[in-house]
């Protein structure tokens, strides 16, 4: 069994503040990180793969520095790592950035069939969450989202069944391999890497593709030429500008509590009244 | 199968990284062990780059590092409530090719100095906390990490691991960190456009100016603060013993607004907006309070050695300076095919003796006893001192002959003749 | 497989173009009337409401697109579509479409835009409305923009301009799409307000019939397993929410979560750092990646306030802070802070409104 885990160097959006004067985003400093969301995907591969023998590779599209993030992902246990980088991605949407990574796939699969991709449920700095199932279309590939659970996989009839979160319940779902799979969040963790695989990302060799060596050939379906939507415009948003009215300062837990309500009742009569029908 | 290199060193701080980096650059195999996701993470520092150490360890370090400004000016201020009365000492001289002093952001420096390792050949392997120290009898052979299969063997291990050195206190190396020997200290850093910020402190291009703050600020406290300019920022922090913020029952971000307010701090803060804050412990018991520095097949460096200088807010100097002098120990007793045992890591402790890093610390060794059992240079004096120059510098109609008087009449009758002796006594053995 | 090799974009700015004949021709504006086991998701009436306005400011007409598996689910939706603005209705009815599956959803949506052609298409940004989008917009080659917070109408060119958060939502950009068509967006449920029913109004019908057999299509649904009915958050539309974040410390201390909660008939959220860790679902997420609320009172514990949780609820009429860090950015935009120990806070807050509302309730 061949799993592709998508994984993908993002700012910790947590930690982004938005400089004060200029309204511009503040990158120095600011850590890369996996997209926390891909972390539940590559867990959820490798422990498949401890079910079920086989390999996982990791794939990202990013600049140079992306090559942490496949280090890391190393250290968790996968077998080997891609890095698509090439100047001509610069300034894809998530049409062309699906486009790049199906090729990618393409070629991967063309060294050992893919029988499964994962992904993550969306990034924190796009969080579109477009990219996976674009990929799956490009592929034809059956497409699973919000995968919270995968219960089988069948290699010898070519099929896989999973729990998928829909509204208001659970799907379980049968389908055909090849597939893709993007995983809700919260469903697992991923492991501690033990001190062997720590070595091994130290010192393994990530290896490095560009356009032409992923097989891509069609510019202009790539970058900023193969991307249909444009950004016309960044501004920051209207701050709100009053900060709050800090309630019960010096008084214990129960005097702060009192304080509160009081004043909650007090200032806001119709919601005190909501509170009234709605409590118990 | 475990495995084995020719050095470990705990910690990708200031000591960890010029003990790694040296022993890299050599030849010899190297594995640095950091517990922060990355090199700086777990660090804080107010932030001064003294070139002269790291000149020594990477002489071209300013090709490439990540510098903040470089200092052409240095004012000391002794605060009291509503004024400030200090000195400065500003010079052109500091324009030259090789500024002595540079402010820094300790996250992208600390980067650049573990990419450094890296490209020396170092290995590098972060997220990994070293729990235990591997020993064969009282010789140190090795360290044990948080992660499965995580013992690693090495012919010498060098802790730079900071302080608060857990694993130094497990092996027994330092006992339990006393509050009176180790200071608190917090800091934000604060974001102004860069014309705002040199037209406000009168600098240009990368030019820097450092403010180091004392008196009422730290409420009678010992303890100083510090104000530094970054190319778009402004570093404002205050730090005390730890024992006195226990004794006092302060909180030390209170400490930190209280500073931010003073009428003379305030303006140079004005306009600007907080964008990130910190608080670290530092060591502060000078040189009787540093351990033993070595033993068979350890050695201990930087912050975790308890080498820092306080009065001169010198440690990221004498961390590196150590760690220096910790590798190239290493190096020479490896060139001579002799083991690492304690007899032969003397020389470690020798070089350091011989360096500014134990001269300096010897050199103000009873300050810190001193300072404990006279805390009115940190409240009286600031007050006396202020007072002194507000009356002779308020042109008022009274004569001068009188306000000298006054002057000396305010401090003769806080401290009486026997207490002004003896404080000159008490601070000329402090320093000399 | 719809044509879409249109002149090469211009520059960033220039948005004075001429638009491929073959686009032009691209009219009307379409919302996808979301709808599972005969429930129509709410969300699809507040993207009418939207389309509404835009359609008026085009001048063009609104069309709902009801897909589903019986004729007589699809007729009450598209009957509803209608008194929310819709001039038409474009149905799909064929048992393939009963349970939604991506293959036979993007099959319909798609052979319906390449025969009807609208120029902009609206999707709720829910679980079902992603799964769907994404595929639609690559199987169209098109311009997808999600998460909108505002739609309006470029004067210039009368393209669609989809604003939406960017950087965990600490900048807003506006994003557009020139030379392709549909334009398509997704817009997150309570983001835009709903609109006012008119019980009078009606519209057409257009029926598409399905040529998509079951056998063809690979994925089978097994089995459908609904959420546990308290165990479903009913987030999105709740009043009171009370929520809590890593400040918590551990999983077991979010019953005082629970248990504020519990007086104040609230639904309980949480943040992103809390779902992942797996202490409360993750349907319960409030934030950039997780749901939009807008209650009338939000009570946020132990939880600092950064900007992708804030984005989810800074909606709220008023917001109540529960933090030990004074410093934490929460205090900068909430109603009411309470600085000190949550742990402490809570129990003490429980007890406070349980004993306020139950003298009130003897009073009143």
């Amino acid at each position: 069994m061949h799993i592709v885990v998508c994984i993908k160097q993002v700012p910790d959006s947590a930690q982004i503040r938005v400089h004060p004067v200029t309204n511009t985003i503040m990158r120095q400093g600011v850590p890369a990180i996996i997209n926390p969301f891909d972390l539940f995907a590559l867990e959820e591969a490798l422990r498949l793969k401890d079910r079920m023998g086989g390999r996982v590779t990791v794939l990202t599209m990013g600049p140079p520095q992306a090559e942490d993030a496949l280090r890391k992902a190393i250290s968790f246990g996968v077998d080997d790592t891609i890095l698509l980088t090439d100047r001509a991605f610069a300034g894809a949407d998530t049409l062309a950035t699906s486009y790049a990574l199906a090729q990618t796939i393409r070629k991967i699969g063309e060294e050992h069939p893919v029988d499964l991709v994962f992904t993550g449920k969306q990034t924190i700095d796009g969080d579109t969450a477009q990219v996976g199932p674009g990929i799956a279309k490009r592929l034809g590939l059956q497409l699973l989202t919000y995968v919270s659970g995968i219960d089988t996989v069948d290699l010898d009839h070519r099929e896989i069944t999973v729990r998928r979160r829909a509204e208001g319940g659970v799907q379980v779902i049968r389908t055909r391999l090849p597939a893709l799979i993007t995983m809700l969040e919260g469903t697992n963790q991923i492991r501690y890497a033990s001190m062997d695989d720590m070595f091994r990302a130290a010192r393994f060799e990530v290896r490095k593709w560009n356009k032409d060596m992923a097989g891509i050939e069609d510019v202009t379906k790539i970058g900023l030429k193969g991307s249909p939507t444009v950004v016309s415009k960044v501004f920051a948003p209207k701050p709100r500008a009053v900060k709050a009215q800090i309630i019960g300062g010096g008084l214990d837990p129960q005097g702060m509590a009192a304080a509160l309500a009081d004043t909650l009742f007090a200032q806001h009569q119709r919601l005190g009244k909501e509170l009234q029908h709605a409590g118990h | 199968m475990a495995e084995k290199f020719d050095a470990i060193v705990v910690g990708a701080g200031p000591g960890g990284n010029a003990a790694a980096y040296t022993m890299a650059k050599a030849g010899l195999q190297v594995l640095q062990l950091e517990r922060g996701e990355s090199p700086g993470t777990k660090n804080v520092q107010g932030a001064i780059l003294y070139s002269d150490a790291l000149e020594r360890i990477i002489p071209d370090f300013r090709k490439d590092a990540p510098l903040e400004r470089h200092i052409i000016e240095q004012r000391m201020w002794i605060l009291d409530d509503d004024s400030f009365i200090g000195t400065n000492y500003r010079s052109d001289a500091f324009n030259n090719e090789q500024p002595n002093r540079y402010t820094i952001l300790r996250a992208p420096f600390d980067k650049w100095f573990s990419g450094k390792v890296k490209e020396a050949g170092g290995l590098v392997i972060c997220e990994t906390t070293v729990t235990d120290l591997l020993k064969d009898g009282e010789r140190v052979v090795g360290v044990r990490t948080d992660r499965a299969g995580g013992d690693i063997y090495a012919d010498v291990v060098i802790l730079a691991d900071g302080v608060n050195s857990l694993l130094a206190k497990k092996a027994g190396f330092h006992g339990e960190i006393e509050a009176k020997n180790v200071a608190l200290a917090v800091k934000e850093i604060h974001f102004l456009p860069q014309e705002v910020l040199e037209s406000r402190f009168n600098i240009k291009g990368d030019e820097g100016v450092v403010i180091e703050i004392a008196g009422a600020v730290t409420k009678g406290m010992i303890g100083t603060g510090f104000l530094y300019t970054n190319k778009e920022s402004i570093t404002i922090g205050i730090g005390c013993l730890l024992s006195d913020f226990k004794k006092g029952q302060i909180a030390p971000y209170t400490l930190l607004e209280e500073l931010k307010a003073h009428p003379s701090i305030q303006p140079l803060l004005q306009g600007s907006e907080m964008k990130e804050y910190a608080a670290h412990l530092i060591p502060e018991g000078g040189y009787k309070a540093i351990p033993t520095l070595y033993g068979d097949g350890w050695m201990l460096a930087g912050d975790s050695a308890g080498l820092v200088n306080a009065v001169h807010r010198e440690g990221s100097n004498l961390a590196m300076t150590s760690g220096r002098l910790a590798a190239e120990t290493i190096i020479a007793l490896k060139a001579e095919g002799k083991p690492c045992n304690a007899a032969n890591l003397a020389r470690y402790k020798n070089a350091l003796d011989h360096s500014f890093v134990m001269k300096d610390l010897k050199k103000y060794k009873e300050l810190p006893e001193i300072l404990h059992h006279n805390p009115h240079f940190f409240d009286l004096y600031p007050k006396l001192l202020n007072r002194a120059a507000h009356t002779m510098l308020t042109v008022d109609g009274e004569d001068k002959h009188s306000k000298e008087k006054a002057i000396r009449g305010s401090f003769m009758q806080q401290r009486s003749l026997w207490g002004l002796m003896g404080d000159a006594y008490r601070m000329w053995r402090a320093t000399r | 497989m719809s044509e879409n090799n249109a002149a090469p974009a211009k520059a960033k700015g220039k948005k004075r173009l001429e638009l491929d004949p073959r686009l032009a021709a691209y009219q009307g504006i379409w919302v996808f009337v979301e709808m599972e086991r005969g429930r129509v998701h709410s969300v699809s009436w507040e993207l009418l409401g939207e389309g509404r306005k835009l359609a008026d400011t085009l001048g063009v007409e609104l069309a709902a697109v009801v897909l589903g598996g019986s004729g007589e689910a699809v007729e009450a939706a598209s009957a509803e579509a209608f008194t929310y603005g819709a001039d038409l209705a474009y149905v799909v009815a064929d048992p393939v479409l009963a349970e939604y599956r991506n293959e036979p959803y993007t099959k319909a949506m798609t052979d319906l835009v390449n025969r009807h052609q609208p120029e902009i298409l609206l999707l709720g940004a829910t679980t079902l409305g992603r799964d769907l989008a994404g595929s639609v917009a690559t199987t169209l080659q098109t311009g997808l923009t999600a998460d909108c917070t505002e739609l309006a109408i470029d004067p210039d060119n009368r393209g669609l301009l989809a604003t939406r958060p960017t950087f965990g939502g600490s900048l807003l950009c506006t994003i557009q799409t020139l030379n392709y068509r549909p334009q398509m967006a997704t817009v997150r449920p309570r983001v835009m307000a709903m609109p006012e029913a008119d019980p009078a109004r009606t519209g057409r019908i257009v029926r598409e019939a399905f040529d998509l057999s079951e056998e063809s299509i690979i994925a089978k649904v097994l089995e459908f397993i609904p959420d546990e009915a308290q165990e479903q958050a009913q987030l999105a539309y709740a009043d009171i929410i009370v929520a809590g974040g890593r400040g918590l410390g551990k999983a077991e201390n979010f019953q005082l979560i629970w248990d504020l909660a519990a007086v104040l008939g609230a639904e309980v959220g949480g943040s992103r750092p809390v779902t992942h860790a797996g202490w409360i679902s993750a349907d319960r997420q409030v934030g950039q990646s997780g749901k939009t609320v807008r209650p009338k009172l939000y009570i946020a514990v132990g939880i600092s306030g950064a900007i992708q949780h804030r984005v989810g609820m800074e909606a709220s009429d008023v917001i109540i802070a529960i933090n030990n860090d004074p410093n934490a950015p929460i205090f900068d935009f909430a109603t009411y802070g309470l600085v000190g120990d949550a742990l402490r806070i809570l129990p003490a807050l429980t007890e406070a409104f349980r004993s306020r509302l139950a003298v009130n309730r003897l009073a009143s």
